[in-house]
C-alpha cells in the first residue's frame, strides 16, 4: 500500500491582534514587544473618577503638563517586554554577581587602601536610598503615566532600581566584611551627615511631584544623569590612586545599567520634545529647575568626596548630561552645563 | 545568473528580525513564507549584517547566535564579528 504524504500550507487568517493591524495598516507578523505594548492602555468607559483625585478620570492624559497626540510614539529601543525584560537583567544581575564573587574569593578588597574603603562606604551605600525614591518614582509614573509604551518601561524601570539598592548593599556587606554595620551607618549619613541632607532634601520634594512627566525629567533625566557620571566616572577614577581598583569591577555594573537606561530616557524625550514647541518649552523649563535642584544638592556630596576636585567633576557630569541633551535640542541651565 | 544561496529560519522573535534584516540589505533576495519558516533564496551572495539585526532586535546580536534560528541553508559561510555571509566559490 502506498501512502502518500502531501505537505499543505495554511495560511492564517489572521497575522496579529487587530488593534495592531490596524495602527501599522498592515495585517503581518508584529514583534512581541510591539504586541505587547502598542494601545493597551484602557481609554475609554471608566465609569468612576477616582475618589481621591476627581478632577482626573481614572486613566487621563491631562495628569501632565505635556500634550501628545500619540502616546504610542515613546518606542523603548531595547524593546523591553517581560521577556527580553527578564533575560536583559538576568544576563546583568550574572555578570555583578561573578564581579563580587571574583573579588570575595580573593579576597581583593584587602589591598584596597582602608581611608578609601572608608570613603567608598560613605559616598556609594547612602545611594541605596535614593535608589528606593527612585523606585517609588517610577512606579508612580507607571501608575499615573498615559500609553503602555512609557508606564510599562517605567515599571520596569522602577524594578531596575530595586536591584541595583540591592547591589550597592551588596557592595556594602563586602565592604563590611559581612556585616551589615557599613550599611548601618550609611542609613545614619544618610538621615543626619550635612552632605547628605540637600540630596535626601531633593529626593523627598521628588516624591511629592505629581506630574509625572516633569518627575519623569527630574528623576531619570536630571539626578540619574548627574549622579551616574560623578559616582561611576569621576568618584571611581579618584579610587585609582588608593588601589580601588576592585572596588571598580563591583561598581562597573551600575555605569552598564546607566548606559543602557540613557538610550531609553534618550528616545523618550526626544519624541516628547519633537511633539510641538510647548512641549519642548515645557521639558527646558523642568530641565531649568530641577538641574538647578539636583547641582545644589550634589555640590556638598561632590566636595566631600573630592575636596578642592569636588567643583570639576560635577561640571564634568553636567557636561556628560548637558551634551546627550544637545543632541535631542534640550538644553541644561548654563551654570551647569559649563 | 549566479546559483542562488539560501537559509531557511524559523519564524520566532529572532528569526523574523534576521529574515527582515536580510531583506533591507540584500535587494536581490526572494523571501517565501511557510507555515513556521521563512526560506530566502539570493543569487551568488546573501549577508547577514548584525548591526542590522541588532537594529531590529533591539540588542547586541552576535551573528553566532543565527544557529538558534537557522533551519537550513547552502553555499559558502563566512563568518565575522559583524557579518554572517553566503556564497558560491
Amino acid at each position: 500500500m502506498n501512502i502518500d504524504i502531501q505537505a499543505e500550507a495554511i495560511t492564517p487568517r489572521r497575522h496579529t491582534f487587530s488593534h495592531i493591524a490596524r495602527r501599522f495598516g498592515t495585517d503581518k507578523p508584529a514583534s512581541r514587544y510591539e504586541e505587547a505594548t502598542y494601545d493597551v492602555q484602557p481609554v475609554v468607559n471608566f465609569h468612576y473618577r477616582p475618589t481621591w483625585a476627581p478632577e482626573f478620570e481614572l486613566y487621563d492624559a491631562k495628569r501632565t503638563k505635556i500634550v501628545m497626540a500619540d502616546w504610542y510614539v515613546f518606542r523603548d529601543p531595547r524593546q523591553f517586554y517581560y521577556a527580553s525584560y527578564n533575560i536583559s537583567r538576568a544576563a546583568m544581575q550574572q555578570s555583578f554577581d561573578d564581579a563580587v564573587g571574583f573579588v570575595e574569593k580573593r579576597d581583593l578588597i584587602a589591598s584596597v587602601a582602608s581611608e578609601w574603603r572608608d570613603k567608598v562606604a560613605a559616598y556609594l551605600l547612602p545611594l541605596r536610598h535614593v535608589e528606593w525614591g527612585a523606585n517609588m518614582n517610577c512606579q508612580l509614573i507607571a501608575d499615573w503615566g498615559y500609553g503602555t509604551q512609557i508606564t510599562s518601561a517605567s515599571a520596569f524601570c522602577g524594578a531596575d532600581r530595586l536591584g541595583l539598592a540591592q547591589v550597592i548593599s551588596r557592595i556594602g556587606l563586602v565592604l563590611g566584611n559581612g556585616a551589615d554595620e557599613k550599611l548601618a551607618a550609611a542609613k545614619t549619613a544618610w538621615m543626619n551627615a550635612p552632605e547628605w541632607q540637600p540630596l535626601r532634601r531633593l529626593a523627598e520634594d521628588m516624591l511629592v511631584v505629581h506630574d509625572w512627566f516633569e518627575l519623569y525629567v527630574a528623576q531619570l533625566v536630571v539626578l540619574d544623569g548627574l549622579v551616574y557620571p560623578l559616582v561611576c566616572e569621576s568618584f571611581d577614577k579618584a579610587g585609582a590612586a588608593h588601589n580601588g581598583a576592585s572596588i571598580s569591577m563591583m561598581t562597573g555594573f551600575l555605569a552598564d545599567w546607566f548606559a543602557d537606561n540613557s538610550r531609553w530616557t534618550d528616545a523618550v524625550l526626544k519624541a516628547a520634545a519633537a511633539e510641538s514647541e510647548e512641549n519642548r518649552a515645557t521639558l527646558n523649563h523642568w530641565l531649568s529647575h530641577w538641574g538647578k535642584r539636583a547641582a545644589e544638592a550634589l555640590t556638598p556630596l561632590a566636595d566631600s568626596v573630592l575636596g578642592d576636585l569636588g567643583p570639576a567633576a560635577l561640571a564634568d557630569a553636567g557636561a556628560h548630561l548637558s551634551g546627550r541633551l544637545g543632541k535631542l535640542d534640550l538644553t541644561l541651565p548654563k551654570e551647569l552645563a559649563a | 545568473m549566479s546559483r542562488p544561496v539560501s537559509i531557511t529560519l524559523q519564524n520566532s522573535q529572532d528569526g523574523i528580525a534576521i529574515a527582515d534584516a536580510i531583506m533591507a540589505d540584500n535587494s536581490d533576495a526572494d523571501r517565501k513564507s511557510f507555515p513556521a519558516m521563512t526560506k530566502i533564496d539570493c543569487p551568488g551572495r546573501l549577508v547577514i549584517n548584525s548591526e542590522s539585526v541588532s537594529e531590529l532586535l533591539g540588542r547586541e546580536w552576535d551573528p553566532q547566535e543565527i544557529h538558534m534560528s537557522v533551519i537550513s541553508l547552502s553555499g559558502t559561510v563566512d563568518e565575522d564579528d559583524g557579518t554572517f555571509t553566503l556564497f558560491w566559490r
